[in-house]
C-alpha cells in the first residue's frame, strides 16, 4: 500500500518534472557559443537495407522533449522553405517525411546530420546557413511528423488550411530504413 | 434524509421546548463531527463559507507577491533581473488568479457565509453543491499555482485572446491549464450562483418579503444571476480553445472560416459582467455597513434596489468597449459608447444614497466606515476614468496603456477590494467572536488607501504618456523610469497594509476583545444569531417584521416555530412574501461531494493531456454522483 | 557571454541620448501632432476638468456629512426615528444629482460622438495607402501606388507628407498586434483574418515614435517603430530613395560583409534588393541604414548596435525569431560594415 502510494507520488514527480523539460523557453542555447563548429561523424552514405550509422550526441532530449523547440522548427520549416521539396511532410520532389520509412536514417541525429551536410539527389546543405540549434529544432519538428514525439510536446494546428491531423495527434510510425529515392532521382542511385 | 432513524417516528417540534433543551437538541443535530472525516464531509455553508474567504485570501497573497515581483521587475528600466518567459508568466497568473480565484470567489464566499444568516435560515440551499463548489474551486486553483510552480503557469494574460493563446501560438501545455482553471472556477461559481439564488428565493424568514431583504442579499442576488448568465460564455470559450488546441477543430482559424474575434467576444462577453459580478456585492457591503454606522436605515431602499438591478442588465450590454481598437464599425462602437455611459447612472445613484444616509444619519468612525469613506474617494475616480474610456475616440488612445490599468484597479481595488476590506473588519466579529484591533485598523486603512492612491494614480499618467500595458521592461530613453520607481515603492506600502491585516487577524483571534452578538448595534438578521453562530445559526427562526428586525424589535425578536428539530429541517417560503409553505429536510454532511470534486478534477486535469479524459472522466465523476443522488427514502417535505 | 552582454549595455547607455535627439519626445498621447490626436487630447482636457470637478463635489459632500455629529447615546436611541425635513431635502438633493449625471453623461456622449466624427473624417481623403503587416515583434510596410515600380517594402520606420491624410492598412502574419502612434492618432488593432485602417495626417514634421499596443508574446515590449512626418519634398526624396535598388558595397570590407551576408544564412530571411538576398521572413534591408532605430525600435541605430544585434540578438530581445549566427569577429565586422552601407 505504502510502495504504491510512494510510487504514484514519484510517478506523478516524473510526469510534472517532464513537464518543465517540456515548457522551458530556451531563447539561448548553452552551446551556442560552438555553433554550428562542432564535431560532426559524417555517416557513410548507405542507402538499402544497411541500417545507417546513428550518432548520438545526447542532446535528443533536449529538442525532441520541449514544446518551443519543437514548435519553433515548425516555423522553420516553412520559413527556410524546407515545405518547397516535402511539402507539410507528405512529399513532392524530396521524399515524405512523415511515414516510417528513412533513407538515411529516422533518428533525430541522423536528420540533424541530414539536413547540416545535404544528401545526394537534391537534399542541399545547410551547414553554416542555418544556425545549429536551428537545425536541430526543424530535426526535432521532422521527427513530430511521424508522430514519434510525445503528443504533449508535439506541435499543435496552425492557424492555417489544415488538410491533414497536426503532429500532435498523428499515430506514431516508429521510423524504419528502406525509403527509396523518389522515381525522378533513381537513375543516379 | 436524517441520520437518527430512530428519531423519524418522534417528530420532535421545536414549540414547547424551553431554550437550553432546544440548543442541545438542535447542536446534535446540526453539528459538523468531530475530527479530519468530519472536516471533509461538512455541509454547514459557515465552515464552507469560512475556507471559502481564506482559501480567496491565499490566492490574494500569491497574486499580490506576483503583482510585487512585476514591480521589481519594473522598477528600473532595461531590468535584466527577469526575461519576458517569466515575466508574461507572472502577469497572466497575478491577472487570472485576481480575477477567476480571488475577486469572484471571495464575494462568493462572504455570501455563502452570510445570505442564510442574513434572511434567517438555517442553512444554505443545496449545502452538497456548495461544498462541492468550494471543493472543484480549491482543486482548480491549487492546479494553476502547481502547473505555475512547474513552469507551466498560464501565460497569455487573464484574457488569453487567440492566436497567440491558441495552437500555433502557445507552445506546449500553458494555454491548456489556463483553460481548464478557467472551467474549474466557472463550474464552481455556477454552483454557488444556483445554491444562493434558492436561498434567497426560498429560505426567507417569514415576513421577509421583498421589500424587506437586506441590499447585501440583494446585491447577491443580482450577481447570482449575472454569474448565471455570464460564465456560460466563458467556460464555452475555454472549451472551444482546448478543442483547438487538443482536437484540432477550427473555431479561431481564420483561414478554415473560424475567427479570432469571436474569442474576444465570448470572452467579454462574460468579462464584462464578471466587473460587476465582483462590483455588486461589493456595494451591497457598502450598503449593509453604511446605515449600522451611521445608526439609521438607508437613505433611498427602493432606489438602490433598482440601482443593482440595472446594474446587472445594463452590464450584458457593454462588453464591445474592451474592442473599440478591433475595427468594428462606427454605429456599432456608438451604442456601446451610450450604454457605456448610461451604466454610470445607477452607480451614481448607489453614492448618492450612500453620500444621503451619512448626511442624515452623522457617521460613527469605525474601521469599517473608514474604509467605506476610503471607497467612495478611490471608486468614484474609477467610475469616472470609466466614463473616459467609455467613449471611442479617448479608448483609442488609452486602451491597453497603464491609463486602463490604472483604472481598472480604481474600480476593482478601490470598488471592491475597499468594501470587501470594510466587510472584514465588519463581520469579523460575526465570524470568529472577537473584535478585530481599532488601531491597527486605522494603521490597515491609511497604509491601505495612501499606498493604493500613490501607487496607481502616476499610472494614468504613465499610459497618457504612451507606456503600454503587458510591457516586461521599457527603454530608459522613454522617460518613465523615476514614475516607474515610485510606484514600485509604493506598491510595497499598499502590500504592507496587507500584512498589517494579517497580523490584526491572527492577534485578533486570540486576543480581540469578546464581541457578543451585536456589537455595532446593527439591524440585520445576521446580528440576532450569537457569535460565531451555532451550526443550526438561530435558534428559533426569525420573524422579520421590518427591514432592520432588530431595530424595529429591540426588546426581542419575534420568532416562528413548530419546525422539528430531531432532523434538519428549515423553513421554505412563498418567493414574494416569504409565507412559510414548507417545512423542508435539509441535507446532512456527506462525503460524496468532496469524491465527486476530486473525480471532476481528475476529468478536468486528463483533459488537459487527451481528449479521451472526456469520456473515462465523466464516467468515473458519474459514480460519486450517483452515490450522492442514492434515494434513500426521506420522507417528503411536509406543509 | 557576459562580456557581450556589457556591450550591449553600454551601446544602449551611450546611444539613449542620441535617441532621444532624434524623436522630438518619446511617444505621448499629450504631446499631439496629428489631427487625429489633437482632437482626442482636446476631449481628454474637457473630461478631465468635468471629471476633477465632479469627484471634487462627491468628495466635498462626504466630507461635509463626516462634520455633523451627534452624541452616540442620541444616535442609539432611536435608529429608526425619522425627521421628516432632512429626509425630504435629502430626497430633493439625490434626484437632482441624479438629473445633473444623466444631463452631463448626455453632454459627454455627444461630445465623444463630435469627436468621432472628427477622426472619421479624414476616412476617403487619402493621398497615400500603406500596408502595414504585424509579425512577432517587428512591423512590414508596404507603400503602395498605382505605378508598379513605385510600390516597395520596407520595415519598422514609416515616412509619411506632413498635412497629407494617409490610409494605414493593417494586417497580420501571426497574432493580434495593435498599431499606436499617441502623438497622430488612437490605436487600431492588426488582426489575423481581419484587415483594418486607420488614418494618419500629421499636423507638423517630426519623428514620432509608435509601438505594439497589443500583448503579443516575448517581445511585446521590443515591437516599436517610427514615423517620420516630412515635408512633401523631403518625403518624395525619401521615397525615390527607397525605391531605388540597394546601393553595392563600397570598400573591401563590405564587399567581404555581403559575401558572409549571402553565404551565412542572413539571406534566407532578409531580403536585399538589388542582390540575391530575397527571404521574406525578416524585415527587408535594403535601406536599413537609412533608419533610425535598430530591432523594431529597440536601439538606435549606429554601427555599434547593428553588430550587437547581429552578434546576440537573443540577449537584446529573448525570443525573437532572429536567431544568432556563430560568426567569428572579422566576419561579424564585415557584415556589420556592409549592412551599415545599405544607405
Amino acid at each position: 500500500m505504502m510502495r504504491s502510494a510512494a510510487s504514484t507520488v514519484l510517478l506523478a514527480a516524473l510526469l510534472l518534472t517532464s513537464g518543465c523539460e517540456r515548457e522551458k523557453r530556451e531563447f539561448k542555447s548553452e552551446r551556442a557559443e560552438s555553433g554550428d563548429r562542432d564535431e560532426v561523424a559524417l555517416s557513410s552514405l548507405s542507402p538499402g537495407a544497411t541500417p545507417p550509422q546513428v550518432a548520438t550526441s545526447g542532446r535528443a532530449a533536449t529538442f525532441e522533449g520541449n514544446a518551443y523547440h519543437v514548435a519553433q522548427g515548425k516555423r522553420l520549416f516553412t520559413w527556410f522553405n524546407c515545405n518547397g521539396c516535402h511539402a507539410m511532410g507528405g512529399g513532392d520532389s524530396g521524399p515524405p517525411l512523415m511515414d516510417d520509412k528513412w533513407i538515411y536514417g529516422g533518428t533525430i541525429e541522423n536528420i540533424v546530420a541530414t539536413i547540416r551536410e545535404g544528401r545526394p539527389n537534391g537534399m542541399p546543405s545547410f551547414r553554416g546557413k542555418i544556425p545549429d540549434d536551428q537545425i536541430w529544432e526543424i530535426a526535432a519538428f521532422v521527427r513530430s511528423m511521424g508522430g514519434n514525439l510525445s503528443k504533449n510536446v508535439a506541435p499543435q494546428r496552425n492557424d492555417d488550411l489544415n488538410p491533414f491531423p497536426a503532429e500532435n495527434r498523428r499515430p506514431p510510425s516508429p521510423p524504419t530504413t528502406g525509403g527509396q529515392p523518389l522515381p525522378a532521382s533513381r537513375g543516379t542511385q | 434524509m436524517t441520520s437518527h432513524p430512530a428519531d423519524m417516528t418522534k417528530d420532535l417540534r421545536d414549540t414547547d421546548l424551553d431554550d437550553p433543551t432546544l440548543d442541545g437538541i438542535l447542536a446534535r443535530t446540526w453539528e459538523t463531527p468531530r475530527g479530519f472525516y468530519g472536516w471533509l464531509a461538512t455541509v454547514d455553508h459557515k465552515m464552507v463559507g469560512r475556507r471559502y474567504i481564506v482559501t480567496a485570501f491565499v490566492f490574494l497573497a500569491l497574486a499580490g507577491l506576483a503583482a510585487l515581483a512585476m514591480r521589481l521587475q519594473l522598477s528600473v528600466p532595461e531590468n535584466s533581473l527577469m526575461g519576458p518567459d517569466l515575466y508574461n508568466q507572472l502577469f497572466s497568473m497575478h491577472g487570472t488568479t485576481m480575477m477567476f480565484l480571488f475577486a469572484v470567489p471571495v464575494m462568493e464566499a462572504v455570501a455563502v457565509y452570510l445570505v442564510p444568516l442574513m434572511v434567517g435560515t438555517r442553512n444554505i440551499a443545496f449545502p452538497r453543491l456548495n461544498a462541492f463548489s468550494y471543493w472543484v474551486y480549491l482543486f482548480g486553483g491549487a492546479m494553476i499555482w502547481i502547473a505555475f510552480a512547474f513552469n507551466t503557469g498560464a501565460e497569455n494574460g487573464w484574457f488569453s485572446y487567440v492566436p497567440l493563446a491558441g495552437p500555433e501560438f502557445s507552445f506546449g501545455k500553458r494555454s491548456d491549464f489556463w483553460a481548464q482553471m478557467v472551467t474549474f472556477t466557472e463550474v464552481s461559481a455556477l454552483a454557488v450562483a444556483v445554491s444562493l439564488i434558492a436561498t434567497i428565493f426560498k429560505q426567507r424568514a417569514p415576513g421577509m418579503s421583498l421589500d424587506r431583504i437586506p441590499l447585501f442579499v440583494w446585491a447577491m442576488l443580482v450577481t447570482s444571476f449575472a454569474i448565471m448568465f455570464a460564465m456560460p460564455a466563458v467556460m464555452i470559450s475555454s472549451t472551444m480553445l482546448i478543442l483547438d488546441r487538443l482536437v484540432g477543430t477550427q473555431f479561431f482559424n481564420p483561414a478554415e472560416g473560424g475567427d479570432p474575434l469571436l474569442w474576444q467576444h465570448l470572452f467579454w462577453f462574460f468579462g464584462h459582467p464578471e466587473v460587476y459580478i465582483i462590483f455588486i456585492p461589493a456595494t451591497g457591503m457598502v450598503s449593509a455597513i453604511v446605515p449600522t454606522f451611521c445608526q439609521r436605515p438607508i437613505f433611498g431602499y427602493q432606489a438602490l434596489v433598482l440601482a443593482l438591478i440595472a446594474i446587472g442588465f445594463l452590464s450584458f450590454g457593454l462588453w464591445v468597449h474592451h474592442m473599440f481598437a478591433t475595427g468594428l464599425p462606427q454605429l456599432g462602437e456608438s451604442f456601446f459608447t451610450a450604454s457605456s455611459m448610461l451604466i454610470a447612472i445607477p452607480s451614481g445613484i448607489q453614492i448618492f444614497c450612500w453620500i444621503a444616509t451619512l448626511w442624515l444619519g452623522r457617521p460613527i468612525l469605525k474601521t469599517p466606515l473608514l474604509f467605506v469613506l476610503g471607497f467612495i474617494f478611490t471608486f468614484v475616480i474609477g467610475g469616472l476614468t470609466g466614463v473616459m474610456v467609455a467613449s471611442v475616440p479617448l479608448d483609442l488612445q488609452v486602451h491597453d496603456t497603464y491609463f486602463v490599468v490604472a483604472h481598472f484597479h480604481y474600480v476593482l481595488i478601490g470598488g471592491a477590494v475597499f468594501p470587501l476590506l470594510s466587510a472584514i473588519y465588519y463581520w469579523f466579529p460575526k465570524i470568529s467572536g472577537r473584535m478585530l484591533d481599532e488601531r491597527l485598523g486605522r494603521w490597515n486603512f491609511w497604509l491601505a488607501v495612501i499606498g493604493f492612491n500613490a501607487a496607481f494614480f502616476p499610472m494614468h499618467l504613465l499610459g497618457l504618456e504612451g507606456m503600454p500595458r503587458r510591457v516586461y521592461t521599457y527603454p530608459a530613453a522613454s522617460g518613465w523610469g523615476e514614475v516607474n520607481l515610485f510606484i514600485s515603492l509604493m506598491s510595497v506600502v499598499f502590500a504592507a497594509s496587507f500584512a498589517v491585516l494579517g497580523w490584526n487577524v491572527v492577534r485578533s483571534l486570540r486576543h480581540g476583545i469578546v464581541a457578543g452578538p451585536n456589537p455595532w448595534n446593527a439591524g440585520t438578521l445576521e446580528w440576532a444569531a450569537p457569535s460565531p453562530p451555532p451550526p443550526y445559526n438561530f435558534l428559533r427562526i426569525p420573524y422579520a417584521s421590518h427591514r432592520e428586525p432588530l431595530w424595529n424589535d429591540r426588546d426581542s425578536l419575534p420568532v416562528v416555530s413548530g419546525l422539528r428539530v430531531d432532523a434538519r429541517e428549515l423553513l421554505s417560503g412563498s418567493l414574494a412574501e416569504a409565507t412559510p409553505e414548507l417545512r423542508e429536510s435539509s441535507v446532512d454532511n456527506s462525503i460524496w461531494p468532496l469524491l465527486a470534486a476530486i473525480a471532476t478534477t481528475a476529468a478536468f486535469v486528463g483533459s488537459i493531456f487527451t481528449p479521451s479524459a472526456v469520456v473515462w472522466g465523466g464516467l468515473l465523476a458519474a459514480i460519486p454522483l450517483i452515490a450522492w443522488f442514492w434515494p434513500k427514502g426521506n420522507p417528503e417535505d411536509e406543509e | 557571454m557576459s562580456g557581450r552582454a556589457g556591450n550591449v549595455r553600454f551601446v544602449l547607455v551611450v546611444s539613449a541620448p542620441l535617441g532621444l535627439t532624434a524623436c522630438n519626445v518619446w511617444q505621448s498621447a499629450l504631446d499631439a501632432h496629428g489631427q487625429s490626436a489633437e482632437a482626442v487630447l482636446r476631449q481628454f482636457y474637457g473630461f478631465t476638468a468635468l471629471s476633477a470637478g465632479i469627484w471634487l463635489l462627491v468628495i466635498f459632500a462626504m466630507i461635509g456629512a463626516l462634520r455633523r455629529r451627534r452624541s452616540l447615546a442620541e444616535r442609539l436611541a432611536a435608529p429608526l426615528e425619522r425627521r421628516s425635513r432632512p429626509e425630504a431635502f435629502a430626497t430633493i438633493a439625490v434626484s437632482t444629482a441624479i438629473g445633473l449625471t444623466a444631463a452631463i453623461l448626455i453632454g459627454l456622449t455627444t461630445w465623444s460622438f463630435m469627436t468621432g466624427r472628427t477622426l472619421a473624417s479624414l476616412r476617403g481623403r487619402e493621398t497615400l495607402t500603406l500596408l502595414v503587416t504585424g509579425d512577432q515583434w517587428w512591423w512590414q510596410v508596404r507603400y503602395e501606388d498605382s505605378q508598379a515600380n513605385r510600390t516597395f517594402t520596407t520595415a519598422n520606420e514609416i515616412h509619411i507628407p506632413v498635412g497629407q491624410p494617409v490610409k494605414v492598412k493593417l494586417e497580420s502574419n501571426d497574432v493580434i498586434h495593435s498599431f499606436w502612434v499617441p502623438s497622430l492618432a488612437g490605436k487600431e488593432d492588426l488582426i489575423p483574418g481581419h484587415q483594418n485602417e486607420i488614418y494618419l495626417k500629421a499636423e507638423r514634421p517630426g519623428v514620432y515614435r509608435g509601438q505594439c499596443a497589443e500583448f503579443c508574446g516575448y517581445q511585446h515590449a521590443h515591437m516599436s517603430f517610427l514615423v517620420v512626418a516630412d515635408e512633401i519634398p523631403d518625403f518624395e526624396a525619401w521615397r525615390s530613395r527607397q525605391v531605388a535598388t540597394a546601393a553595392s558595397p563600397t570598400g573591401e570590407e563590405a564587399a567581404a560583409g555581403q559575401r558572409v551576408f549571402l553565404s551565412r544564412g542572413c539571406s534566407i530571411c532578409h531580403t536585399v534588393r538589388g542582390t540575391p538576398a530575397g527571404g521574406k521572413v525578416g524585415p527587408d534591408l535594403t535601406h536599413v541604414a537609412s533608419r533610425k532605430t535598430v530591432a523594431a525600435g529597440t536601439l538606435p541605430l549606429s554601427r555599434g548596435s547593428l553588430a550587437a544585434w547581429i552578434a546576440d540578438p537573443q540577449a537584446i530581445k529573448p525570443g525573437t525569431n532572429m536567431p544568432r549566427v556563430a560568426l567569428d569577429p572579422d566576419e561579424l565586422n564585415a557584415v556589420v560594415a556592409y549592412v551599415a552601407g545599405l544607405q
